[in-house]
């Protein structure tokens, strides 16, 4: 799903995407997933284009762009790592199985890898929490995970 | 003779644990056979520690094999797993499992059973009978069989479900709108996302009975980002009914127009609280309205809006299959009808346990769950999500009862039961109540914007040591300038788990140890 699997920046793209959506209801939502979708991230060259179309401020769409979580402002690494930090996946030991992930792959949780190879982020509760501690792997669902199954997920994105 | 039906689960939580691995294998090793057989992907029965769960179906009725491996099967297929034999992993008839038949299954009655695409199997097990129903007895005899049931609000609060279609029904509109709060934020909850994979007719059905009864033509599901197969399932599932006639101008030939679409969210948690989920499906950032106005009155787009959670839509069509009184006849006190309560966290049979109000929590962790999954005693659990108390042992024989819980501070929510055992450090609970708050606050309002942040700095000065004393008066404080000055129940509650913590376990906080009891 991930892996990179993202198409160049064009704005031209964008402006398609941006048309393709525009007469839903409330349409900023429904742009912006599809904007990262198809990029992997929001570039700010995007909102005033989304602005424009729906006859929103700049400042109104950029808000947006920056309430949720979801939505990236730089491109993620080409693999990009989701662990659970919720309670019930905390309950199992999720802490300490971050921490053996931060240490397998030299980045603490939020950061990118300077070569743009991996992204590792929490991620609060997938729903898995009757088979914690869960992540996400370049949108595939991992639970019951364990120090092997982050070897297995590191060696995966060492690729 | 009939062919073989293999059913192997295509949940989210199945599918995190290798089933597509395992259907593959299956399918591979009985082609390399050549022997043909259907293999079902059947959504879930919420059994999770089983998953995947492997069932064949045999004459005296389905035979469960799990947790399988993909390596597994090799074996499995030598031993008879087409015929039902045993095998080191086969659980025997799946309806006998005890934990499944202790369960009274109403909202959840198809889960695991059916494939969730097939109209078919929706039909043959009751799906668009609480329909027919209500085009039957119409609008008003509608709203007054789902107040008749004692349904109130999945979500957490608990409110009743009749009486808030019925502020909508009495409020005339150009346009009114169903909107289904599938945002399904708490940890330690699944519920909502067992409905769209394993049965997504029956919230179409939910939706649609409840535009019917109020006067709505239009709905929207707003469904967490982190659930993408659920977003995937109810897309199709919507495509399937409209295609069947069963959305749209007519629904089901009844003369009634409704039409639905699934909206994602975009990793917000506060987005779950309703009238800020009404301003991100406007396309709006996720900040919370001040009420009045009510929702029912204005909504979504200023207009009347039914604004329910998940379970509370997909339990409406029991309840006009088998009416009000039928399904109000479960439970206890107020709280009427049954619940789906999800064991999860540090527990042994994790998983969904849908039963009658009244049970007690005890016998849910200990005697349903069987204690911790590492076990080692249990030390407490956190009930009803990231805003619910975290309670002892010593709270136990609380039943699962909406005014049982608030008398104890606590909270069903969403019914999510956490559990932890003896090693948790409940001051490291505490602090990441406070932290998820400041993370999640929408903002508006100070006491939980900047209390939450507040709250976690001197949660950490009380785990260094330093000025115990002072700080957890500060501490206290804190807690209850939230309660009082928070605008929702984000701020509002976030104290709820960390003076429960508090209180509960002084001695996390570095108070002296209790002196061991004399007696048990
Ligand atoms: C911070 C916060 C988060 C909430 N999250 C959810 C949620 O994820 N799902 C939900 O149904 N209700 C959630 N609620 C409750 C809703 O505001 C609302 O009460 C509910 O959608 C009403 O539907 P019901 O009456 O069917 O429960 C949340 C409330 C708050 C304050
Ligand atoms: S309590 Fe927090 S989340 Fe709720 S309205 Fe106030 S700032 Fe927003
Ligand atoms: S808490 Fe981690 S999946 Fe729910």
């Amino acid at each position: 799903m991930h892996a990179s699997g993202y198409e160049p920046w064009s704005a031209e793209r964008a402006a398609q995407i941006i048309a393709d959506h525009q007469h839903m209801a409330g349409a900023a939502m429904p742009i912006l997933h599809a904007i990262q979708e198809a990029f992997g991230f929001v570039p700010d060259t995007v909102v005033p284009m989304i602005a424009e179309t729906l006859n929103l401020s700049r400042a109104e769409v950029h808000g947006v762009v920056t309430f949720y979580h979801d939505f990236r402002r730089e491109p993620p690494g080409r693999h990009v790592i989701k662990l659970c930090a919720a309670e019930a996946c905390q309950s199992v030991g999720a802490r300490a199985l971050t921490a053996y992930a931060e240490d397998k792959l030299g980045l603490e949780m939020g950061e990118t890898s300077p070569d743009g190879r991996v992204t590792l982020e929490p991620i609060y509760c997938l729903g898995l929490c009757a088979c914690a501690p869960a992540g996400m792997v370049n949108g595939r669902l991992v639970g019951r995970l364990d120090t092997d199954a982050i070897d297995e997920i590191a060696a995966e994105a060492s690729r | 003779m009939n062919s073989i039906r293999i059913y192997v689960p295509n949940d989210a939580t199945a599918i995190a644990c290798g089933a597509d691995r395992v259907a593959r294998a299956l399918s591979e090793a009985l082609a390399a056979r050549g022997i043909a057989a259907d293999i079902v992907r059947n959504g879930s029965r919420g059994l999770f520690w089983l998953e995947p769960l492997v069932e064949v179906e045999t004459p005296a009725g389905r035979v469960g094999y799990g947790p399988v491996k993909a390596s597994d099967v090799p074996s499995l297929l030598e031993s008879g797993l087409l015929e039902g034999q045993p095998h080191a992993l086969c659980v025997g008839l799946v309806e006998e499992i005890p934990y499944l038949k202790k369960q009274t299954r109403l909202t959840f009655a198809r889960c695991g059973i059916i494939d969730p695409l097939s109209l078919d199997d929706y039909k043959a097990h009751g799906g668009y009978r609480g329909l027919a129903k209500a085009a039957e007895i119409g609008p008003a005899a509608t709203v007054e069989e789902v107040f008749q049931s004692g349904l109130r609000g999945r979500g957490g609060a608990g409110f009743p479900t009749g009486i808030k279609w019925r502020t909508v029904a009495a409020t005339p509109a150009d346009q009114k709108y169903i909107v289904c709060n599938a945002d399904e934020g708490d940890s330690g909850t699944f519920a909502d996302r067992l409905i769209m994979e394993a049965d997504p007719f029956c919230l179409i059905e939910g939706m649609t009975i409840a535009g019917l009864a109020v006067g709505a033509t239009k709905g929207y599901v707003y469904c967490r980002s982190e659930y993408p197969l659920s977003l995937d399932v109810m897309n199709k599932a919507i495509e399937i009914a409209r295609r069947a006639g069963l959305l749209g101008d007519n629904v089901m030939g009844s003369g009634y127009a409704f039409d639905m679409e699934m909206r994602m969210g975009a990793g917000a948690y506060v987005c779950g609280e309703e009238t800020a989920l009404l301003e991100s499906l406007e396309g709006k950032r996720g900040v919370v309205r001040a009420k009045p106005p009510l929702p029912a009155i204005k909504g979504l787009f200023q207009r009347p809006t039914v604004i329910n959670n998940l379970i509370s839509l997909a339990t409406v069509p029991v309840i006009l299959d088998k009416g009000g009184a039928f399904y109000r006849d479960f439970g206890m006190g107020r709280s009427r009808g049954t619940m789906p309560i999800q064991l999860a966290g540090n527990i042994r049979f994790g998983g969904l346990f849908e039963t009658a109000f009244g049970i007690s929590l005890g016998e849910l962790v200990n005697e349903i769950g069987g204690g911790t999954a590492s076990g080692r005693p249990v030390k407490a659990v956190q009930a009803g999500g990231p805003l619910g108390a975290y309670m002892p042992v010593s709270q136990f024989d609380t039943p699962f009862d909406y005014e049982a819980f608030a008398a104890k501070d606590a909270l069903i929510g969403h019914g999510g039961i956490v559990v932890f055992d003896d090693t948790v450090d409940m001051a490291h609970m505490a602090r990441f109540a406070m932290e998820f708050c400041a993370h999640e606050s929408c903002g508006k309002c100070t006491p939980c914007r900047i209390g939450s942040t507040r709250g976690k700095e001197t949660l950490d000065k009380i785990m260094a040591g330093e000025r115990r004393e002072a700080n957890l008066a500060i501490l206290t404080d804190l807690c209850q300038t939230m309660k009082l000055g928070s605008l929702c129940a984000l701020g509002g509650f976030t104290p709820y788990p960390v003076m429960s913590a508090l209180t509960h376990f002084p001695e996390d906080f570095g108070a002296a140890p209790k002196l061991p009891m004399a007696a048990e």
